[in-house]
């Protein structure tokens, strides 16, 4: 296949509207679970929800893309940083499905079925289920402690790229990126 | 004369007869009941049940029209699904149950409804408010007594479940479906 020049406009907007998703649902994951019941918490749940199985969707459509649209080539960069970026990557790509995916089945576990913005049932692939329940609780919460360490080490290395390297790694991710076509 | 006599003892006969033979269903088997609830949280259906309840019955199936009932829940004995909602909707701005314990239903006329099926209606007390209620049903015959199934939604504000914040019913609905299965049976069975 033709290696691309650049990233697709859609190839950058997913990647952008993925990492504002997870900057909205991580945070409320670890914020909503800690309170007691209320009204609030019950609302913060959904939307956390919401988020997931949009994440989810989101991702399937991202990877459909890549496959359609391949990235561009990395820079030059030695050898261990290039096993190093595409291990992440990759990671980073298995999370995106196996965290909401988690959340759904942990959900359904538990014993509230994923209603995506109220509207829209998930079917529940569990029976309710109290333990294994909490089993997915701690691999959801694993999952995503997992994420957290990939998206620093993600976001670490596109800085050290763009401020240290100072090369195009960063910047062709933007819609402005004009260089390399 | 005699025969006359004799008639009206037939007839007397006849009718006691009539009344003795009537199969009563009286005896509420908990085992083989229960009472369950749908609510709907966000938008989600969220199932929940009572464990403790009893009920007064006197129940002919073949004619429950004349049937008479009365429930008592045990509002305490809730199971919502989850540790946190149970101690939650026994506080105060829900069930209340350190001063209510108790839920009841007293039935006060059964109409058919044709095609074996039947409402009852009551009065049903929760809360310290009483409102008639209407529950549809069906009965089934079954070995050693009889299934009435039915439903009815109830409309929680009413009797103040869930009071402030929890009043709003874009998070829980005011619509509370209310199933119930009771399995009822002759005096002498065992239960």
């Amino acid at each position: 296949m033709r290696q691309a020049q650049h990233y697709t406009r859609t190839a950058i907007a997913l990647h952008w509207l993925m990492a504002l998703l997870i900057f909205g649902a991580f945070p409320l994951g670890v914020y909503m679970h800690e309170l007691p019941l209320s009204p609030t918490k019950l609302q913060l749940y959904s939307y956390h929800k919401w988020i997931g199985i949009t994440i989810l969707f989101a991702a399937a459509t991202r990877l459909a893309w890549r496959f359609s649209h391949p990235a561009p080539a990395m820079p030059d960069m030695p050898r261990w940083q290039r096993i190093a970026a595409h291990s992440i990557h990759h990671l980073l790509y298995v999370l995106l499905f196996a965290i909401p995916i988690s959340g759904w089945l942990m959900s359904s576990a538990k014993g509230f079925q994923t209603v995506w913005f109220g509207v829209i049932p998930l079917p529940d692939l569990l029976g309710k289920d109290k333990e294994l329940g909490n089993l997915l609780q701690a691999v959801h919460e694993a999952l995503n402690f997992a994420l957290l360490l990939l998206v620093g080490a993600h976001i670490a290395g596109a800085l050290k790229h763009h401020f240290i390297e100072r090369d195009d790694t960063l910047r062709r991710m933007t819609f402005r990126y004009k260089g390399g076509a | 004369m005699r025969l006359k006599i004799t008639h009206k003892l037939l007839l007397a006969t006849m009718l006691t007869a009539g009344t003795v033979s009537a199969a009563e269903l009286t005896q509420l088997n908990p085992a083989k009941s229960q009472i369950t609830f749908v609510s709907k949280q966000m938008g989600v259906p969220v199932d929940g049940r009572f464990k403790k309840f009893d009920a007064k019955i006197t129940v002919d199936p073949a004619r429950p029209e004349a049937g008479k009932a009365q429930f008592e829940i045990d509002l305490a004995s809730i199971d919502t699904g989850s540790d946190d909602a149970d101690s939650e909707v026994k506080g105060k701005s829900w069930f209340n149950a350190a001063t209510f314990p108790k839920a009841t239903f007293v039935s006060s006329q059964v109409r058919p409804l044709g095609n074996n099926r039947y409402e009852a209606l009551g009065k049903l007390t929760i809360k310290g408010t009483t409102r008639d209620v209407v529950a549809p049903f069906s009965i089934k015959q079954e070995a050693g007594g009889a299934l009435f199934d039915g439903s009815f939604v109830l409309n929680r504000l009413q009797f103040k479940i869930g009071e402030g914040a929890w009043a709003d019913t874009a998070t829980v609905a005011d619509e509370v479906q209310v199933k119930f299965k009771l399995f009822v049976t002759g005096a002498s069975s065992t239960r």
